[in-house]
């Protein structure tokens, strides 16, 4: 498989330096379940001011061989082959000259920054933590801890902190998410390493901060010439920043290759079917050439009418608006996208809906019923004309019930079938979603991600409801997965009929359903319309915002709207 | 290419019953040290077991006698003879009452342990779930019960209950019922914890979406899967129970001899022997004791770090063995059978 390295890589990068060397890399853990071959055998290498991604799929073991790189594998690990960073095998080295290498020659930025940072200190402290425990072993004697603070403040300013003086005395809890990884970006540069591993750096971020964290990285192999490991899933994000990529899958590399050129001409099947699942905006649209809105001489499903949730504060601070004066309605038979970043209050809406939040004001109908006030008696029998699929489906199945009890308890609560009923329509349910009725029997830890979210939504459908809500049904999933149960999402939509409100954070996905799109804002609907209008010509200012900073999987139209974005904040 | 081998994604077909059972899947999971002291655990308690099950074929005579065919039985005589671990200042068997005494410490272990589990249980599960006033006032009424020595708190049941003396069933059910009492609150808050984490699981939100009633989610969905703990808190304070009889019978809240056998008892009866040098009326009662408890903590740890995947040992891997094809096929078939689906 490695055979097209030489040939792939151009003769630039052969006259720089390698700052990473991993030869025919292998890991294996132990189990309960037996040995488990992460990697199975994996060479790649980085030369210095390179951005190399790591792509893959969960299982991949892209993560396993990052972590290798720093030494990080845990006791039941355990690997073979060889790690170079400046002549050193990671593998083969003690501890104590391990800790000499971490920090100094390679670093590492985590995929959570808040729990990467540790709440009790200030973050100066925590970058001065690094270069104080590398002084001794620079041969500089110790760092005074007047100068580890000047050089917390420098690497501080790096990255983009304003006010870096100051703010090297904040706590965490002090920073915004965006401004976390920052900091914790700050702390890998605080040494001023060669190498970066940065894995899944954006993964947790909302899109409009993950391409200020991209602009950030690609500013530190311009300006200092940071070799960067870049491990993601997302195209999107390896389009906008990687200059080669390494494409994993189950512990082998499939293929390597410049990323223009994998973008251009993929070679393998596996890249090539990964490629084609990344869901791309305006491709694939549902309200492709619509001009008006669909559905609308259908029964109306919901309304909501300045509808107000608010979150109870603590003592002596104000109730927390989540949503703010939200009005929209939603028809049988229709898809209502409901798009917004962390902390939009979107999911807080979709769970009012079910009855699981309260709210507090304005109004909110579903199927006819008044929200406000809500009596759980009352609503009782509405409930099995609405269908909820969970974001996460490991944790929304019952670990000890089967799934075909799974699938069969909102009957059992509602209609209360015999079981030889209850066995049929759950095989008929399973059917739909293109599970086989043998799956009943299994146990949710028998299926895999994917397998697990068509039970959900088949179970949501058990008793033919009007109305379903999707909290994030596919972020949880891997790119092809998601694409198989985003066309199966689709065909069941049309063949039931049922109304639908689709939430999610990615506007490509909400795109490929649905027809009508609403955009929220720190609780406010700033805008809705027809799906490819508000994706081709965003009225509202954070609506252009949050589509220009959309990563697109394709480097050449990335660069481009990239310049697009820049103009658009005025930078 | 490996992308288009489909993996058949059932990666663990259910054992056999028996394999699952909570000790029995400890020993198999189990392996060097921790697997020693899970073997020594479970011989000390099966030892324990046995012998109490097997009281009226092993004990030479009963408990409370005090003569045989050849006459009444020399008091405070050294071991040897007729009496393997010799006879108390009473006149007692000493081999007798310690094998006796295993039946007495069982009653109350099961008693105190069954009484606990339930009313724990139930209480932990209803706190927790539906919170509010009646959460806060179980939590503070459990926290007060943890601010008493429990010996105290048992010693209160115990003169509560029977007054201080009875017969065999009244000691045995006073002496389980004090230690319930002191025990109630560990079970409370364990169930409580879990019952309140889950409460917040999808699982338990998707129940309650499809229209579920409170009574349905504790009982179908909460229950079973906050109860996984139960085994562990059920060997570790099986131990503190036989250690708070034995410390109300040295108190002398006991059982009476001659209702049954007593450990605790035993050693308060030998604390004047001691400084007259008779050294088996009280030894041999005490490594009762111990045993019993070591053997009921051993196995209790030992499930306890076999619970917890960061405390297990695991054999090292081969490192030949890579050719292999991995057995656990569950962390890479996701995406595997996805992609050969039709």
């Amino acid at each position: 498989m490695s055979e097209n390295l030489g040939s792939l890589s151009d003769q630039q990068d052969r006259e720089r330096t390698t700052v990473l060397d991993i030869d025919h890399l292998q890991v294996t853990f132990t189990t309960d379940g037996g040995d488990v071959h992460a990697v199975k055998d994996v060479s790649l290498d980085v030369k210095a001011g390179e951005v190399l991604a790591i792509v893959g799929e969960s299982g991949s073991g892209k993560t396993v061989t990052a972590k290798t790189i720093l030494g990080l594998l845990p006791e039941t690990a355990t690997s073979s082959g060889a790690v170079l960073i400046n002549g050193a095998n990671i593998i083969s080295l003690s501890p104590g000259r391990l800790r000499q290498i971490r920090g100094r020659d390679v670093a590492m930025v985590f995929q959570e920054p808040s729990t990467a940072l540790n709440p009790v200190f200030t973050v100066g402290w925590q970058i001065a933590e690094g270069i104080r425990a590398h002084a001794g072993a620079n041969g500089g004697g110790r760092v005074s801890a007047k100068e580890a603070k000047a050089r917390a403040i420098e690497a501080l300013g790096k990255v983009g902190i304003p006010d870096p003086e100051h703010r090297v005395n904040y706590y965490p809890h002090q920073f915004s998410g965006g401004q976390k990884q920052r900091v914790v970006i700050a702390a890998a540069l605080a040494l001023n390493p060669g190498l970066i591993v940065a894995d899944e750096p954006t993964t947790a971020l909302d899109v409009t901060v993950q391409a200020e964290i991209l602009e950030l990285l690609r500013d530190l192999r311009d300006k200092y010439g940071t070799s960067i490991v870049l491990i993601t899933h997302n195209m999107g994000v390896v389009a906008d920043l990687a200059d080669r990529v390494v494409v994993m899958y189950q512990g082998d590399i499939v293929e390597e290759a410049p990323a223009k050129t994998l973008f251009a001409e993929p070679r393998q099947d596996y890249t090539r079917k990964l490629l084609a699942a990344v869901p791309h905006l305006g491709r694939n649209s549902a309200s492709a050439g619509l001009t008006e809105r669909r559905h609308q001489d259908e029964e109306v499903l919901v309304a909501a009418d300045n509808l107000v949730i608010e979150y109870p504060g603590r003592l002596g601070t104000p109730a927390f608006k989540a949503v703010d004066g939200v009005s929209f309605t939603l028809s049988r038979g229709e898809v209502f996208g409901l798009v917004g970043e962390s902390g939009s209050g979107k999911t807080t809406i979709g769970r009012a809906i079910a009855g699981l939040n309260r709210t507090t004001g304005g109004s909110l109908k579903v199927l006819g019923y008044e929200m406000l006030n809500l009596r759980e008696r009352t609503f009782k029998p509405l409930r099995k004309d609405i269908g909820f699929v969970f974001q996460d489906p490991a944790a929304s199945f019952n670990p000890q019930l089967t799934i075909g009890e799974c699938i069969a308890e909102p009957m059992v609560i509602h209609t209360r079938p015999s079981d030889a009923q209850a066995r049929k329509r759950v095989g008929q349910l399973l059917e739909s979603v293109q599970l086989p009725a043998s799956y009943a029997g299994r146990y949710p830890h028998e299926l895999s991600g994917g397998q697990r979210q068509r039970a959900s939504l088949a179970r949501a459908l058990s008793l033919n409801p009007r109305l379903l809500i999707a909290d994030e049904p596919t972020s949880a999933l891997d790119v092809s997965v998601q694409a198989k149960v985003l066309e199966l999402f689709r065909d069941i939509q049309e063949e039931f009929g049922f109304g639908c409100l689709f939430i999610s954070h990615d506007l490509a996905v909400v795109d490929i359903l649905s027809s009508w799109v609403g955009v929220l804002y720190k609780g406010k609907l700033v805008e809705q319309g027809i799906g490819s209008q508000v994706m081709g010509n965003p009225q509202h200012d954070y609506t252009r915002r949050l589509i220009a900073s959309l990563p697109v999987p394709d480097p050449a139209e990335q660069a481009k709207r990239r310049e697009e974005h820049r103009a658009l904040l005025g930078i | 290419m490996s992308a288009n081998t489909t993996i058949e994604p059932v990666a663990n077909p259910r054992a056999p019953l028996f394999r699952r059972l909570p000790v029995v899947s400890h020993f198999n999971k189990s392996m060097g040290l921790q697997r020693f002291m899970l073997v020594v655990g479970l011989v000390l308690t099966g030892i324990f077991l046995l012998t109490a099950l097997a009281a009226p074929l092993l004990a030479p005579y009963g408990f409370a006698q005090l003569s045989d065919a050849d006459g009444s039985f020399p008091t405070q005589q050294a071991p040897g003879g007729k009496h393997l671990l010799g006879t108390t200042v009473g006149g007692y068997d000493v081999l007798s009452r310690v094998i006796w005494g295993t039946q007495t410490a069982l009653l109350v272990i099961i008693v105190a342990v069954v009484l606990s589990i339930f009313a724990g249980v139930i209480l932990g599960l209803v706190s927790g779930y539906i919170g509010g006033w009646l959460d806060r006032i179980l939590v503070v009424v459990a926290d007060a019960i943890y601010a008493f020595p429990s010996l105290l708190v048992a010693i209160v049941m115990a003169i509560v209950i029977s007054g201080g003396q009875s017969s065999l069933f009244g000691g045995i059910l006073a002496a389980a019922i004090s230690i319930t009492v002191v025990f109630i609150p560990q079970y409370f808050r364990v169930i409580r914890a879990e019952t309140i984490r889950l409460k917040a699981e999808p699982f338990v939100e998707s129940a309650k979406v499809v229209g579920a009633s409170n009574v349905r989610i504790m009982t179908r969905h909460i229950y079973r899967n906050a109860t996984r703990t139960l085994p562990l808190i059920f060997t570790l304070n099986a131990s503190e129970s036989i250690l708070t009889l034995a410390g109300l019978g040295f108190l002398g809240f006991g059982i009476e001899p001659s209702s049954a056998a007593e450990w605790g008892f035993d050693l308060n009866k030998a604390l004047a022997d001691t400084t007259s040098g008779i050294w088996w009326t009280g030894l041999f009662p005490g490594l009762a004791i111990v045993w019993t408890v070591l053997g009921l903590t051993l196995v209790g740890e030992s499930i306890n770090d076999l619970n917890d995947p960061r405390l297990r040992g695991r054999k090292r891997t081969n490192r030949k063995g890579s050719a292999a094809a991995a057995p656990a096929a569950a962390n890479g078939s996701g995406p595997a059978t996805e992609l050969s689906n039709p």
